[in-house]
């Protein structure tokens, strides 16, 4: 059963890879995927319907008690075969429908995908996993949708159903979790046999009320209905497909599902029977007055949706016979229909009514084709429609709860079907009857092969062999679904044609003649009135939609930027401080705050001698910061100096020695940025102190800074002066060496115990070396810096102005001596960073420090002799170390699932080898080589794009100098 | 009695040590020009490498050698890199 899920997915990626012109390869490929999923299915069925549902559990997250559990019993078997089914004769209707310039790979791999969700949907047997299938469905529904995606309603389209359905699908993942709440699993099976317990719990409305609101909102019920029309951008396929018989149904399905368990309250009666009956009446009202065909059977859809809604809202199992059985039957003829209006649109080029007319002579066919469905769409006796409206009809009569919703359900019923048959013979007296058509685009509108007319065919034989012997067609099936929801409550009911002279029957002729009759009189109107019906022209759910989100996206979004967000970084940083003293601040007022006695004892006046020196530093530079950055930056390095000798003091060498190197390469870093840094406004102190209230604002943020530093010191203070509980450290110092293999804890925890969290980070420093690679790329630096720098500019015209010597010789004979000493040095720092890196597992050092170091040697050679004499001797390629650093962890993580352990676990053991001796040699090594290679070329490759720009500047100002010398 | 020696040089040598760091600080903090600055940088590198050696020897264990290698070979990455900001306006050309 997990194929039928499975299957659609694979094909879907398959579908992806293969080229664009392929249509035939991707037809055959979605071909004999959807029906080796139908046969799948269809050789289920004896097990199902010997009445015990299917089911196959793989343990997923069980810790969540979510499992990839499926289950298939009678009700998804019929939903899973119509899915199946039906998909298979779109895809052969696609195959003829899209046409060649279309990137039919796209499509054809969205199709699988979404039909591998919607199948995810109805065979899971957990909530939870049913929620995510669901999700999946609005993604794939919002990518077809949006097919055409240069096609501006097309995109609209897409994003408003994606608006829509997302809203539901949170809302249900919450009452998901309510129900979960309430009946403690999440498995199906539970949930159906716990109906009582969640009816009578306190949680039972808000979890209806969040399960129906993802429902609607996918059946399109109202008021969510509006998104279904604009959805109509869709290639016809698609719309056949998805607004037929799966997408839209999914919300149906669920209440179906779940209709033993939540149904038979008055909230349930009111909700569902209110949307319910307003989507049946006004989806039909709206339907007659469509000019557009595919907006006419969106409507239809809607009408007919609410009925199945307003059958499942009564609570009696009769009306949930009903309305499973007109599930079947609408996306039977509903999905013909939508293939017929493809194909008029695809001879005609439109899909106007008021344009269209007099086809029959055309195209016979498929003409009598769409009129047998939309005969069983008006609920003509002897089709399929017919039958379900009937018992739609006697479910209408009885009265299930007094109410006026329930006194009016019978008017409305005849009043909606009466304008189902209206906008039926509409749809075919207005485009296959009539004289000629004189205003569409193409000239000779035709037959369409017989391959593409063949899905039609099909399904409308289905339609009439349930109309006439339903007994013998959909009967047994119908019962094996019916009995899987119902269980023990299963109704007596009869699926014949003629059930007597009586009520239903009147009221089906009743429906008929009015229903041709309203036609009579409104055809005139019809075939010059305007788009939209008249009284609701005005009132678009699409506008109140647009509106709103308009509202929410922009101007609130807009009000929230302009109240909390600042452009300067000040207002920010005051903001963020401020919120995170006070929050700090109140446990501490509210629990006590007492920190430990002040002692001297085992003081060192030497290591207390480095602070107060580091302290000084780090007060110089927040003294300097302002207006003397190269000050500033010195300063900093003496206190980030001191901050290591204290790691070393407090033994943490390892720290120590990464700490050391990152403040090398991170003043290295600085530098090439303070390069492209403004100059400073020179008039600038004068402004800040001319300003009312600069300096008492300056104070402010003093007595912030200092108040928040304050506080900082006694928290640690506090801390310091505590005995720790025992924490997670001394589980690691204890296994480091028994399971790690590594003497060197800090190693061992970042390559093995925490590997997957290095693996991440490794990852995220990735992601950030290119971001900042990418918009180097497009950097434009201030005007003022943009010219050579001072001292440049002195030296060559120094240069120039002796006639002995040539440009560029004053940097090369300042830096003759020192440029030797960094050249020779290459070798031995990467020698260093190779002896960093071996030894890493038992003692300090290890993959990161080494790519650091690694990265200094580097950048000393492009300090030493400049960026063009390094790159025409030396190929860094840092993209190629980090791509070569990620797939070596993550292989040698993966490699651990050949031996059957979880991702990135490490073996380690002594390997003897010759002249060496016994070396340790942990499989965590390679994880550490794929972090060394991924810090070399994210530094490297950082630095280097900052220092590209200078060459940049100087290809710009020649070729700027070209440009002037070609004018002059 | 050899110990009794050796602690007391290594006090006394930790004590002038963060004296020399002291010296190089005033510089680092004074200037007044900013090549004074860069070489008060790299005369407390020094300093604080030798701290670290010192540290070792009274702890009696290797392990922190390295940070001290580290600053050996390393530290002057960063006085370069100031010296040639200061001499051409760019570390890197």
């Amino acid at each position: 059963m997990i194929w039928m899920i499975v299957l659609p997915f694979v094909g879907s990626a398959i579908a992806a890879l293969l080229p664009t012109n392929a249509r035939n390869a991707e037809a055959w490929l979605a071909g004999v995927v959807t029906l080796v999923t139908l046969i799948l299915a269809s050789a289920s069925y004896p097990a199902v319907a010997a009445g015990d549902a299917i089911r196959s559990n793989i343990e997923w997250i069980p810790s969540l008690g979510l499992n990839l559990s499926l289950r298939m019993d009678g009700f998804a078997w019929l939903f899973a075969t119509m899915i199946s089914g039906i998909g298979f004769l779109v895809v052969l209707y696609a195959r003829y429908y899209m046409s060649p310039e279309d990137p039919v790979p796209r499509f054809f791999s969205f199709f699988l995908a979404f039909m591998g969700a919607m199948l995810g949907v109805v065979l899971s047997g957990n909530l939870i996993l049913l929620v995510v299938f669901w999700e999946l469905t609005s993604v794939f529904s919002f990518l077809l949708i949006g097919y055409w995606h240069h096609n501006a309603n097309a995109r609209d389209g897409a994003r408003m159903a994606l608006t829509i359905t997302g809203i539901g699908g949170l809302g249900l993942l919450a009452g998901v979790l309510l129900i979960g709440h309430i009946v403690g699993s999440y498995d199906l099976d539970r949930v159906l046999a716990s109906g009582d317990l969640i009816r009578s719990h306190d949680l039972y409305v808000p979890a209806i009320v969040l399960i129906l609101l993802g429902t609607l909102t996918k059946s399109a019920q109202f008021p969510f209905h509006f998104w279904l029309p604009n959805a109509m951008a869709a290639p016809t396929p698609v719309s056949a497909y998805l607004h037929s018989a799966t997408m839209v149904k999914a919300g149906v399905f669920l209440m179906a599902r779940l209709w033993p368990v939540l149904s038979g309250s008055t909230e349930w009666f009111w909700i569902l029977g209110f949307c319910g009956m307003m989507s049946l009446a006004l989806g039909a009202y709206f339907a007659i007055f469509q000019q557009d065909i595919k907006g006419l059977l969106a409507y239809s859809t809607i009408s007919h949706l609410g009925l199945i809604t307003l059958l499942l809202s009564l609570g009696s199992p009769l009306g949930a016979v009903a309305a499973i059985f007109h599930m079947v039957n609408h996306a039977t003829f509903k999905a013909s229909l939508f293939m017929a209006a493809g194909i008029i649109d695809h001879e005609c080029g439109t899909r106007d009514i008021r344009r269209l007319s007099g086809l029959f002579r055309f195209m016979p066919i498929t003409a009598t084709l769409a009129m047998v469905a939309s005969a069983a769409m008006a609920g003509v006796p002897l089709l399929n429609g017919f039958l379900s409206k009937e018992m739609f009809f006697a479910e209408a009569i009885e009265t299930h709860a007094i109410s006026v919703l329930d006194t009016a359900a019978p008017y409305v019923a005849v009043l909606a079907s009466a304008f189902a048959v209206t906008y039926s013979i509409r749809f075919i007296h207005g485009v296959f009857f009539g004289p000629l058509p004189t205003d569409v685009p193409s000239v000779a509108p035709h037959e369409p092969p017989f391959l593409m007319r063949f899905p039609i065919l099909l399904l409308v034989v289905a339609c009439l062999l349930v109309g006439t012997i339903p007994a013998l067609t959909i009967g047994p099936f119908l019962h094996t679904a019916v009995t899987s929801v119902l269980g023990a409550r299963t109704p007596e009911y009869s699926l014949a044609i003629w059930h007597g002279f009586n009520l239903p029957l009147l009221m089906s002729i009743v429906a008929l003649i009015a229903g041709v009759i309203l036609y009579l009189l409104l055809k005139d109107y019809l075939s010059r009135c305007e788009e939209g019906p008249p009284f609701f022209r005005r009132l678009k759910g699409q506008r109140i939609f647009e509106r709103f989100m308009v509202t929410v996206s922009w101007r609130w979004a807009r009000f929230v930027d302009y109240r909390l967000g600042a452009r300067r970084l000040q207002p920010q940083l005051r903001l963020l401080v401020t919120v995170a003293f006070v929050a700090a601040l109140w446990p501490l007022y509210s629990r006590g705050f007492t920190p430990g006695r002040f002692t001297l004892t085992g003081a060192d006046p030497v290591f207390a001698g480095v602070w107060v020196l580091g302290i000084v530093c780090a007060l110089g530079a927040a003294y300097q910061a302002k207006f003397h950055r190269l000050a500033a930056l010195i300063l900093l390095s003496g206190a980030g100096l001191v901050t290591c000798i204290t790691f070393v003091w407090l033994s943490a060498p390892d720290l120590a020695v990464t700490q050391l190197l990152v403040e090398i390469v991170t003043t290295v870093l600085i530098l090439l940025g303070l390069r492209w840094l403004p100059k400073r406004v020179q008039d600038g102190p004068t402004i800040a102190s001319a300003v009312p209230g600069a300096r008492l604002r300056r104070f402010r943020d003093l007595a912030i800074a200092v108040s928040v530093g304050v506080g900082v010191t006694l928290i640690a203070y506090a801390v310091m002066t505590r005995t720790p509980p025992p924490t997670i450290a001394d589980y690691f110092l204890e296994k480091a060496y028994s399971e790690g293999g590594g003497r060197n804890v800090v190693n061992v925890i970042l390559v093995d115990f925490r590997a997957f969290d290095t693996f991440g980070e490794i990852t995220v420093l990735a992601i950030v070396a290119l971001t900042v690679f990418a918009l180097l790329r497009r950097f434009r630096p201030a005007p003022d810096s943009v010219d050579s720098p001072e001292q440049q500019r002195i030296q060559t015209a120094f240069d120039e102005a002796q006639p002995d010597r040539e440009t560029g010789e004053t940097i090369i004979d300042y830096l003759m001596i020192p440029a030797v000493i960094m050249q020779w040095l290459f070798p031995v720092i990467i020698m260093f960073a190779a002896y960093l890196f071996f030894r890493g597992h038992d003692l300090p050092g290890g993959g990161f420090a080494a790519g650091i170091a690694m990265a200094a040697a580097f950048i000393l050679q492009y300090m030493a002799a400049g960026t063009r004499w390094v790159e025409d001797r030396l190929r860094v390629l840092p993209v190629r170390w980090i791509g070569l650093g990620l797939l070596l962890a993550a292989f040698t993580g993966a490699g651990s699932w050949l031996f059957g352990y979880p991702f990135l676990t490490s073996h380690s053991r002594y390997v003897d080898l010759p002249l060496i001796g016994d070396m340790p040699l942990a499989s965590a090594i390679f994880f550490d080589l794929g972090v060394f290679s991924l810090v070399v070329g994210a530094t490297v490759l950082m630095l280097i794009a900052l220092a590209h720009q200078s060459i940049r500047r100087h290809r710009v100002a020649r070729t700027i100098a070209a440009a002037d010398e070609e004018t002059a | 009695m050899s110990g009794v020696i050796l602690i007391l040089a290594l006090t006394l040598s930790q004590m002038l040590l963060v004296a020399a760091m002291a010296c190089a600080i005033w510089r680092l903090v004074r200037g007044p020009r900013a090549q004074d600055r860069v070489l008060g940088l790299d005369a407390l590198y020094v300093a604080a490498m030798l701290v670290l050696l010192t540290f070792g020897i009274r702890t009696g264990s290797t392990t922190y050698f390295e940070a001290a290698l580290v600053i050996a070979l390393l530290g002057f990455v960063s006085t370069v890199a100031l010296a040639k900001f200061l001499m051409r306006g760019e570390v890197i050309e």
